[in-house]
This record gives structure tokens, C-alpha cells and sequence, in this order.
């Protein structure tokens, strides 16, 4: 683990100096898991549905490549431009590219996840590119010069009267008001505005459909559309998994996806994109970065199938009590400390280990990726590939060789039982995490296999 | 029926009240039980932590003392769940898989082998029941808030035997209390808080006894209301099933 950035451990304990907070940011976000279970729970097929979506999933993740290149053929003959790009670095000079060709030093972007993997928005703005993000919470996020704290709902770690106050510094609301309607009207105003001056828009790809070529992109806001159709360039941005087989499939994923992210039936807009207007340019960005190396991983592939429905953290507890940012990744939550590592295994080494492993982010998976399996596993390969501290180590090893010889686990036991009683401050004290904020438990006469020595060696 | 008691670690060292119980329970339902000492840990302390590859100290053991009987019982749906999944052996993969599908955890033992239908136990208390994660979503023990499927549950169904006991209801019937293992100190605030408010949400609802399948929640939910100064307890519950007065 590095020791210059601080890891979750170290800013989840930060989140937690503001239990208030703490409290509100959970209870936000079992209202939505407590949303999701009652729109759930309206669909008698859930289970099959859940589990038909894994499967289109599995048969894609097979057959990526000839499915990747029938999508591209039927792009290109769709009249839309196909790019592709092994890295974030080749992502973001294609963008580059296609808007300094066209003399663009704007952009209007709807909500991508890729693109904040990517770090988009930062080179863009340092090619002298201003990008506004239209989705709202993006928008917030992007006013408070913050990554977004979850997937679906970038700005759920802000309050009201944050946001009140991020909108009367940066777009002239009147102080003090943090009037979500009003607030809402405002962003839409100084949104508008933005749609119509802006040549070149970028969204991201929900749903890319091997057999039309065409993609899908779903908000609630309709604001990838507002800016797709007023652009004279639109470009998609979409990682390799993104595929499906055919269009009947949505009928699958889109029952799923939204009911899954917020409880809603689907998504306010559901948006077809297959050819470029008249007199506009359309291209579609295909990106890789790291995602193949994942695909080979046998253990991790299954990650691949995530639609981005943000579920497994509106569910995980750990998620509701620690914050977005203290994942310190794009993407946050357990199915961000399934896909991090693969990325950088030193830098997000941390991330499979700040789970409890309860195993509910596996349940709530639209498309049944075994997270918490994954999340032990990564743990096997992170420790394996030498980011273990040494403490954590020798720990390990000492507790191994205990735990390996029944001598030495019952003279370890009741010399831990007899300090617990005799000497409790070697125990209770500073240096114990557990003592922290729970007592220790009471230290007993005796174990179970003393006790069983004397009451029942003689039956 | 020849059945091997597995009390896990930390069960043996600090809780020998519950592995007490839990072979008192299993010897009044006419169970032949008998306790292996040269018996230690399932290893998932290590497994947990990424340690897989040191567990096999533990994996040696677990074999050379369980191998002969015909079920192995614990009180304990994380440690089975462990066995389940991760007990091997190099050597001989096949006794290791042999063995890991006789392990059960205590209430599906009473509930999926001997059947159980009613107990001779009453505890005329208000009880709030802890879902263990590991037995509830690991072993399946009972149904799980997230899945659209039927009710049931094997700890609940034993509970509802016992004369006088009163189940309380939570507002979150299966939240995961933070405990995790080496989580609980690794994580030490989320930990922390992830127990503070699983304790709240039965305090909430007058519970008096915290109950469940997995010592280790119960543990580390029993240091909060310590530290808070609180007169609830936890009991494993087999001390309720064994009839244990309060």
C-alpha cells in the first residue's frame, strides 16, 4: 500500500468524525435500496430476470471480439465514425482530436462514468477545452471540483444547503437558499443555455446493440438527448463490455437497470442513437483500458457484466458509512473495489478488504456478478502479489503457527485469558483498535475444552 | 449417529457458555457427540485477510479430527460457511470435499437432519434475532431481504419453539453488524458504527437479549453495549434452545 495517499480505512475513519453526517448519508441511501426492494418486489420474475441478464452477459463476455466487430460494421454503416482505443490516454486524444479538428473549444457531456475512469474533464481542460457536465449531479460535483461520490447519484454526499451555497457562488443564486425546486429551475436555466451554444456533445453508452449498431444511453433528465441533437458533433464513449447481442435484449436490461439504481420501472428517457442527423458528425468511442486483462482473469471476468446500476452501494453497509470518496476511485462501492484493482493493484490494494464480505451487494446485482466472492479473492491475489504490510505479515504468520499447533493455541489461550483478567490494561488500551470504542469480552474461569476435560473425559 | 463438536477459537476461549450449550442441546435430543481437543480454528481469520495459503495448518487439523464421524456441528454459520467453501487438501481433495459437506451449523443440523419439532425451552423474554450474514447468505439459513423468493428461516423457525419467547422486529431485518473479522479492527470506525446502529435498531425495539448463530456478532455487538453501559445481553442462541433460565 502506498504511504502517500491515505487509504479507506484512513478516510472512512475521517467520514465517521461526523456521526450526524454519517447517519444522514446512510439513511439517504437505504431509502433508495428500501425503494428498490419495493419496486422489485412487484415483479414475480425477478429472480429469472436477474438471472437471464447474467446469461446474455456470460454468452457476450464469450464472444466479445465478433460481437465488438459486427457492432462496429453496422455502425459504419450506419454513417457513424467508429474509434478505438486501448487506454484512457488513447480515449482522451481521440476526444481531443475530433474537437480540436473542428476549431471546438467547448463541450457539453452527459453523465459517463468511462469518462471520469478516464479523467477526461482534466485533459480536456488543460487543452484549453471547457466541458460542463449536464446532469445535475455531475454539474454540482463538477462546481465543487469533485469526483462523483456514486455512480448513479454523483453528488449524494451533498447536502441541500451545500449545493444552496455552491449555486449562489457559481451561478448568482440568492444566498441562503437551498430550495431543491428552485435550485433545480436554476441548474435548468443555465443548463438550456449551455445546450444551445455548444457544438460538440460527448455521452456515455448504456447499451451498445451488436445487431443494429445502435447504442442506448439512459437518464432521467433527458439531458443526453438536449445535447446530442443540438450538437454538430456527437461522440459516444463506451467501454468494450458494454455490448448486447440484439435489441430484444433491452428488454431485459432495461427492466433491470433502473429498478435496480433508484426503484423507478426504467428510466425517464431510454434514447436510440443509430445515425447522425443530417449535417452532424456521430462517433463512438470503443474503449478497452484494462478491461481485456480483466476479461482474462478467470475469477474477475464476471465484473464485466456490471450495467452501472449503483445498487451494490446503496446496499453495502459499508458504502452507506464510509462515503463515495473514501473508495478513492471513479467508481466507488464494492463493484469499484472488484474493478480497481485490475487497474492498479498497489494503489487500490485497500479497497477488497473494506468489506465485511455480508454478501449483499451479491444479492441486489441486477446481473448477479459474485462480488464479495470476488472481493475474498482479490484479496488472495493483492496479498499474494506482495501489498500486504510486513506488520500484517508477521501477524498473519504468527497467527497461522498458533492456530497450527493445538499446544501452543491452548497455552496462547490461557495466557490471553489470564492477561484479559489480571492484567487488563495490557489489553485495554490505546494500541487496540477493538478497545477503541467496544469493551472486550469478560475472560471466562475457564475455555470449553478445559471445562469438557473435567465434565466429560471420564464418559 | 456419531457427531464431532466443533467449537471454533474464539467460542472455546471466550463464550464456553454457548459451546456448552450447544453440546448439552445436542445430547438431550439424544445426539451421540463427542468433543476432539486437539481441535483449533477453521482458518479464516487468515483466508479472510488474504492469507488463504497459510491456512493449511488449520485445513490438516480440521481432517485429522473430524474425518471419522459422520456430521460435524458447530455454533457457528461464518466457521461452517468457511469449512464449506475453502477446507482442502492437497493430498487427498476428495476426504477434504467429503468432509466440508458434513459440517453443518448448528440450527440447520436440528432443523435439515434431526428434524426437530419442538424443544423442551422457555425464555420469557423480548429477544431481538441477529442475521449472522455468513449463515444467512453464505449457508442459507434463512431467506434474504435482497431476493424476491419465499420467507422461511431455520434459526427463527427453532426459536418460535421456545415457550414465552417474544421475537421483536427490526427496521432493517438483515443488515450486517460490522463485525468482519479482521474488519473490525482494520476498519475500526466503520466497524464501530456498523454495530452502534445494529444496536440501536434492537434497543429500539426493546429488545432485552440480542440473539443469533455466529458468537463473533454477538461478540463485538456485546463490547458496544458494554461500552455504553447497557443492561441488554447476548446469548448464543443455543443457550436459549437449551432452556438456560435468565
Amino acid at each position: 500500500m502506498s504511504i502517500e495517499t491515505k487509504d479507506h480505512a484512513e478516510l472512512a475513519e475521517t467520514f465517521n468524525r461526523d456521526e450526524n453526517r454519517v447517519d444522514w448519508h446512510d439513511e439517504t441511501l437505504w431509502w433508495i435500496r428500501q425503494k428498490r426492494d419495493k419496486s422489485v418486489h412487484q415483479l414475480p420474475e425477478w429472480e429469472e430476470l436477474r438471472e437471464t441478464a447474467s446469461q446474455i452477459k456470460h454468452n457476450v463476455l464469450s464472444n466479445l471480439s465478433s460481437y465488438l466487430q459486427t457492432f462496429e460494421a453496422n455502425a459504419i454503416a450506419n454513417g457513424v465514425k467508429v474509434h478505438w482505443a486501448a487506454d484512457a490516454k488513447e480515449h482522451n486524444d481521440i476526444i481531443v482530436g475530433l474537437l480540436q479538428a473542428k476549431g471546438i473549444k467547448q463541450m457539453v457531456k452527459s453523465k459517463s462514468m468511462l469518462t471520469e475512469e478516464c479523467h477526461l474533464n482534466d485533459f480536456l481542460e488543460k487543452n484549453g477545452i471547457d466541458v460542463i457536465d449536464s446532469d445535475l449531479g455531475e454539474r454540482i460535483v463538477q462546481l465543487a471540483k469533485e469526483p462523483p461520490s456514486h455512480i448513479v447519484l454523483p453528488c449524494i454526499h451533498k447536502k441541500k444547503e451545500e449545493i444552496g451555497e455552491l449555486f449562489h457562488q457559481h451561478l448568482g443564486t440568492p444566498a441562503g437558499n437551498a430550495d431543491p425546486q428552485f435550485l433545480t429551475e436554476t441548474a435548468r436555466q443555465h443548463l438550456r443555455e449551455t445546450f444551445l451554444v455548444r457544438k460538440a456533445a460527448l455521452t456515455g453508452v448504456n447499451f451498445a446493440v451488436a445487431e443494429t449498431g445502435e447504442f442506448v444511453v439512459c437518464t432521467n433528465e433527458g439531458n443526453a438527448d438536449m445535447g446530442a441533437h443540438l450538437s454538430d458533433i456527437h461522440i459516444a464513449s463506451m467501454g468494450i463490455e458494454k455490448i448486447i447481442p440484439e435489441r430484444k435484449h433491452l428488454g431485459v436490461f432495461l427492466r433491470l437497470l433502473t429498478r435496480s439504481a433508484t426503484g423507478q420501472p426504467i428510466t425517464t428517457y431510454s434514447s436510440h442513437f443509430s445515425q447522425p442527423r443530417k449535417g452532424q458528425e456521430m462517433h463512438i468511442v470503443i474503449v478497452d483500458n484494462g478491461r481485456s486483462v480483466q476479461l482474462g482473469r478467470e475469477d474477475f471476468r464476471n465484473s464485466l457484466k456490471c450495467i452501472r446500476c449503483g445498487a451494490c452501494m446503496n446496499t453495502c453497509p459499508v458504502y452507506r458509512r464510509s462515503g463515495g470518496h473514501s473508495y478513492h476511485n471513479a467508481i466507488s462501492g464494492p463493484i469499484g473495489s472488484i474493478l480497481a484493482p485490475n487497474l492498479d493493484m498497489e494503489k487500490y490494494a485497500d479497497l477488497p478488504f473494506a468489506s465485511t464480505l455480508c454478501g449483499s451487494c451479491s444479492n441486489v446485482c441486477p446481473v448477479k456478478i459474485d462480488i464479495h466472492q470476488q472481493l475474498y479473492k482479490w484479496r488472495q491475489v493483492i496479498v499474494k502479489n506482495g501489498y500486504a504490510t510486513t506488520g500484517k505479515k508477521a501477524s498473519m504468520q504468527l497467527m497461522s503457527f498458533t492456530l497450527s499447533n493445538p499446544t501452543a493455541y491452548h497455552t496462547g489461550g490461557k495466557v490471553g485469558r489470564w492477561v484479559l483478567k489480571h492484567a487488563p490494561f495490557a489489553v485495554n488500551n490505546k494500541f487496540n483498535p477493538w478497545y477503541k470504542q467496544r469493551d472486550m469480552p469478560e475472560p471466562p474461569q475457564a475455555s470449553f475444552g478445559e471445562w469438557y476435560e473435567k465434565n466429560r473425559k471420564s464418559k | 449417529m456419531r457427531v464431532g463438536l466443533f467449537i471454533p477459537c474464539y467460542v472455546d476461549q471466550f463464550y464456553p457458555g454457548a459451546a456448552i450449550a450447544t453440546l448439552q442441546l445436542l445430547e438431550k435430543l439424544g445426539v451421540n457427540v463427542f468433543y476432539p481437543k486437539n481441535q483449533t480454528c477453521c482458518g479464516q481469520p487468515m483466508a479472510n485477510s488474504g492469507f488463504e495459503h497459510l491456512t493449511g495448518g488449520c485445513n490438516e487439523l480440521f481432517l485429522k479430527n473430524f474425518s471419522e464421524f459422520d456430521y460435524v456441528v458447530a455454533p457457528s454459520g461464518s466457521c461452517v460457511l468457511h469449512i464449506r467453501e475453502h477446507l482442502h487438501d492437497d493430498k487427498d481433495p476428495e476426504a477434504a470435499k467429503t468432509l466440508s459437506h458434513k459440517v453443518y451449523e448448528l440450527t440447520s443440523f436440528l432443523t435439515d437432519v434431526l428434524k426437530v419439532t419442538s424443544l423442551p425451552a422457555k425464555f420469557p423474554h423480548k429477544v431481538g434475532f441477529h442475521q449472522s450474514c455468513h449463515g444467512q447468505r453464505g449457508l442459507h439459513l434463512s431467506q434474504m431481504s435482497e431476493l424476491v423468493a419465499p420467507d422461511f428461516s431455520k434459526p427463527g423457525s427453532l426459536l418460535n419453539m421456545v415457550e414465552g419467547i417474544e421475537i421483536i422486529s427490526l427496521n432493517r431485518v438483515d443488515e450486517c453488524c460490522g463485525f468482519g473479522g479482521t474488519f473490525c479492527v482494520a476498519e475500526e470506525a466503520v466497524s464501530v458504527k456498523m454495530g452502534k446502529d445494529r444496536v440501536t435498531d434492537h434497543l429500539e425495539h426493546g429488545a432485552e437479549y440480542i440473539t443469533g448463530v455466529d458468537m463473533s456478532c454477538l461478540m463485538h455487538m456485546e463490547g458496544i453495549l458494554h461500552r455504553q453501559g447497557s443492561k441488554v445481553k447476548v446469548l448464543h442462541i443455543a443457550q436459549i434452545l437449551n432452556g438456560e433460565q435468565e
